[in-house]
């Protein structure tokens, strides 16, 4: 029932000229920031890192959108896959700081010292090497999409049900990680990190050069979605979120079609939270709040889901609103927000990429809801 | 320095006294408290206690709240006020003597006084008196009472009683020294405390197992009663679990079975239930507010009209936000959460702003507050009132859904929604009344919330997440679902909670679900029948 014909026409030919454009703005915000102070054209470290965490956000909108927007799984949990894949990361930093914590403890982290740990556990082996960091952060959050993805949909869990427990799951993850004994620093997550590959974090070249990795990231990332939803596997894929028991019916295997790209997406989501901690500078485990969750989807919904070049759109004009906001009038963000929801929900089904070109029109009012939930030709 | 010499003047008296007792004194039954030794003074609490004189129970009273002073003459004075008695005949006497000094009481002292009260009460016809005397003796022994109980004991009648004392002589025997002509008394001593159970007994009963001098049967005897009141108390602790268990259930279910019915009937589930949760607590509030400041006659069954009130006005909000948002995103379910999430972000910075981010004081009124004991249980009354008002509420639910018009035609439409509507049921207005009484249900479990959780705008928050959880693990198929649901989420969590901790259990109970939704994906009790699923 969605946009099919609207996403068929020459639907990704913004993604490249997105990813371009993403790459090119970081570049020139990046050398700005290298510029002395009082030149004109210089922008402040604090940009410089806001940037960064927009671009991060985009790649979990863009995340979200490929379940979301081209698989239709409303997912409320992607900020776990996030949050992971900046543990990861996390778990990097805090072994580069090295023996120059408060407790002066080469091997251990401080929160481990207060918690009197006197060894590793063992999933932190490794954690001093880039290259396992790397790996983590896209295996981690791949392996647990891996295992929920194949136990949702092999039962053909579908729908607002699945919603609700992926809802679920970041929920207990964020009890989980708010236990000290976890051994990731509970409340406090973790933070004070010093150096990424031995390069000092809280310069100026460091903090520009992540920013334009980030960029490159997402516009990788964005390609890489370009490629997996165009071509052969992206009809399959919107052939089972518009009809899925008719593509059943045809042969093909939704469920197996559905695992990959949730995986593939959770991949980006945990590339984009370790690079998000990189900049941010701390990961806690309030990242993991259902309420997360749920605003990556609204960015996707305001840019316009199933476009990919929407999802980075959206989630930077929200995140920027965010921050003009909750500076300027905080105690009105939240109604910004609730109105978001809903004046996008109502009124921009298709998000702002929606309003370019004509978007075919929904008879929404007849439309029962069986009629709709009965994926496949019946409607 | 006439202080000082005042002070060196008593302390002179008070050692003349103690070290030359009765110099000067009277001897009569009260002569004994005129003195400065606890012993001596013990003992004369004794002796006062066995005179029957009409003023010993003025005096010991006196002498338990400090009141009672005395001279080293041998004078005994009860303070009243700034006027002291001559505790002998009840005379006020003026001027206040000299060298007057309370007498002091220890524990020794505290001991003689239970003993006489028991003493007194024990021979008392009325039996709480006796009932009392007898638990006093139980939490402390003496073994100069173990005549008198034993006496008591041979006439006496009421069962409670009866049992009292005989813990009571159990504990007296046990609190004296082991002899070996005193195993067997000792043994039947030990066999009653077991009987009797407690953490007090299972105290006296793990003394005796420890004790190297005792006998080594009773040792054991001890041992093995020790184990059994320890087994004991871990089942009473297991049902009050399962009763904490059952009380979080029908707060589950209260916040649930709304959420269901909408779910049931529209195939939405509404974010903003949490915040009609919230909503209703807060009408409990103003509800009490307006009470307390128009009729203050029917403040204590405030409570009790926030209920109606609460419902009506959340069921209303639930009808406007039908109304005005839900209807227009019909065939879209997945955007009707998205838009209910948004609405409860408008609605808890509403409510902060108009009532402030802190917590609300919502009153327990007094006939829901406090508990009692059932058996080894404690048994909260709020959270049994709100364990009976959930079922009442569920059964109301049933009635409508079963009776009513407007309920068979809610159950047609959660059947069949396309047959329904072409049988002629009006199915805007199904869904209108469907969402209200859901938000209505809300409003009630709000009012209950209330009474035992912080009322603030976050409160739906807390609850939304387990709800979701009771809906998708019951199914939509019929309330019943709902109730198991409910009570196994609300059960599991607590019986999980001793053994691996709170925030354990939640983490456990949520991938339990999870895990069993993958083998059910529709719950407990789906909806059967054809147009349901795809």
């Amino acid at each position: 029932m969605s946009a099919f014909s609207a996403t068929m026409g020459r639907p990704f030919s913004g993604a490249a000229r997105t990813a371009i454009v993403v790459v090119a703005v970081a570049v020139a915000v990046a050398l700005a920031s290298l510029l002395p102070e009082g030149n004109p054209l210089h922008v402040s470290a604090f940009v410089v890192s806001l940037s960064g965490k927009y671009l991060a956000y985009a790649m979990l909108a863009l995340a979200v959108d490929l379940v979301w927007g081209f698989a239709g799984i409303l997912t409320l949990g992607h900020a776990a896959f996030f949050a992971l894949g900046g543990y990861a990361m996390g778990m990097y930093l805090m072994r580069e700081i090295g023996a120059r914590g408060v407790y002066g403890n080469a091997n251990l982290p401080d929160f481990m010292i207060f918690l009197s740990w006197n060894r590793l556990p063992w999933y932190w082996w490794g954690s001093d090497h880039w290259a396992w960091a790397l790996l983590l952060v896209f295996a981690v959050p791949g392996l647990l999409a891996g295992l929920f993805g194949w136990l949702a949909f092999r039962s053909r869990v579908s729908g607002v049900y699945l919603s609700i427990i992926t809802q679920a799951l970041t929920y207990a993850l964020m009890l989980a990680f708010f236990q000290n004994g976890l051994g990731f620093g509970g409340n406090n997550g973790l933070t004070d990190f010093k150096d990424i590959l031995g390069a000092d974090l809280h310069a100026a070249s460091t903090r520009a050069m992540l920013l334009v990795v980030t960029a490159v990231a997402l516009a990788g990332a964005l390609l890489a979605a370009r490629f997996v939803v165009g071509g052969r596997f992206g009809h399959l894929l919107i052939a089972v979120r518009d009809a899925e028991s008719r593509t059943r019916f045809l042969g093909y295997r939704p469920e197996q079609v559905k695992l990959l790209v949730w995986v593939f997406s959770a991949m980006i989501a945990g590339l984009g939270g370790a690079l998000y901690v990189t900049q941010v500078g701390i990961i806690n485990p309030g990242e993991f709040a259902p309420a997360n969750s749920i605003e990556s989807v609204i960015w996707v919904a305001v840019g316009g889901r199933g476009t990919l070049s929407g999802a980075v759109l959206g989630a930077v004009l929200v995140n920027f609103g965010k921050t003009l906001f909750t500076a300027w009038l905080p105690a009105f963000w939240l109604y910004g927000l609730g109105l978001l929801f809903v004046v996008t929900t109502l009124f921009l089904p298709n998000g702002l990429m929606g309003l370019r070109r004509p978007v075919r029109a929904l008879p929404a009012a007849e439309v029962t809801p069986e009629v709709s939930n009965v994926e496949g030709g019946e409607a | 320095m006439r202080s000082l010499a005042c002070l060196t003047l008593v302390v002179a008296f008070w050692l003349g006294a103690v070290l030359a007792p009765g110099q000067g004194a009277r001897a009569d039954d009260f002569a004994g408290l005129a003195r400065g030794q606890f012993e001596a003074i013990a003992g004369g609490v004794a002796t006062l206690a066995a005179s029957g004189d009409p003023q010993a129970e003025s005096v010991l009273h006196a002498l338990e709240q400090r009141r009672l002073f005395f001279t080293p003459s041998g004078g005994l004075f009860i303070r009243q006020g700034e006027v002291y008695r001559d505790a002998r005949t009840g005379q006020p006497v003026s001027p206040v003597p000299d060298m007057i000094a309370p007498v002091r009481l220890n524990n020794r002292v505290r001991k003689a006084l239970v003993a006489a009260w028991a003493e007194r009460d024990l021979s008392s016809p009325l039996v709480a008196k006796r009932l009392g005397a007898a638990e006093a003796l139980y939490h402390r022994p003496d073994p100069a009472m173990l005549p008198a109980i034993g006496r008591v004991l041979s006439g006496e009648k009421d069962r409670a009683v009866r049992s009292a004392l005989v813990r009571a002589r159990a504990a007296t025997i046990l609190e004296q020294a082991p002899a070996p002509d005193q195993v067997a008394a000792r043994l039947e001593a030990v066999a009653s405390l077991r009987a009797a159970g407690g953490l007090e007994a299972r105290g006296i009963l793990a003394s005796v197992a420890a004790s190297a001098s005792e006998d080594a049967g009773v040792r054991a005897a001890a041992r093995a009663a020790v184990s059994r009141i320890d087994w004991t108390l871990r089942v009473w602790g297991v049902l009050q679990n399962a009763f904490y268990g059952l009380s979080y259930g029908s707060v589950l279910l209260l916040a649930a079975t709304g959420l269901a019915i909408t779910f049931g009937v529209m195939g939405v589930i509404n974010m903003a239930h949490g915040e009609m949760m919230m909503i209703g607590a807060y009408v409990t509030w103003m509800v009490q507010q307006g009470i307390r400041m128009t009729v203050p006659g029917l403040e204590p069954i405030a409570l009790l009209i926030a209920i109606p009130v609460s419902f009506v006005v959340c069921a209303a909000f639930g009808v406007l936000i039908e109304r005005g948002l839900i209807r227009f995103l019909y065939g879209r379910p997945l955007e009707t959460l998205l838009a209910t999430w948004g609405l409860s972000l408008i609605l808890q910075q509403a409510v902060r702003s108009v009532f402030g981010p802190t917590n609300i004081a919502v009153e327990t009124p007094s006939w829901l507050s406090g508990s009692f004991a059932l058996g080894g249980m404690e048994i909260t009354l709020n959270r049994l009132g709100i364990l009976v008002f959930a079922f009442l509420v569920l059964g109301g639910l049933m009635l409508v859904l079963r009776r009513t018009a407007l309920g068979l035609e809610m159950r047609a439409v959660t059947q069949n929604r396309r047959m329904a509507a072409l049988m002629g049921i009006r199915t805007p207005r199904v869904d209108a009344m469907a969402f209200g009484l859901g938000a209505g249900l809300a409003g009630l479990a709000g009012v209950a919330v209330s009474q035992i959780d912080n009322v603030s705008p976050n409160l739906g928050q807390s609850y939304i997440i387990d709800s979701f959880m009771v809906v998708v693990f019951g199914g939509v198929g019929n309330l019943w679902g709902t109730l198991a649901a409910a009570m196994a989420l609300g059960m599991g969590g607590k019986v999980l909670e001793p053994t691996i901790g709170a925030v354990s259990a939640k983490i456990a109970i949520l991938v339990l679900v999870i895990l069993y939704i993958q083998r059910h994906p529709r719950g407990m009790f789906p909806v059967r029948g054809r147009g349901i699923e795809s």
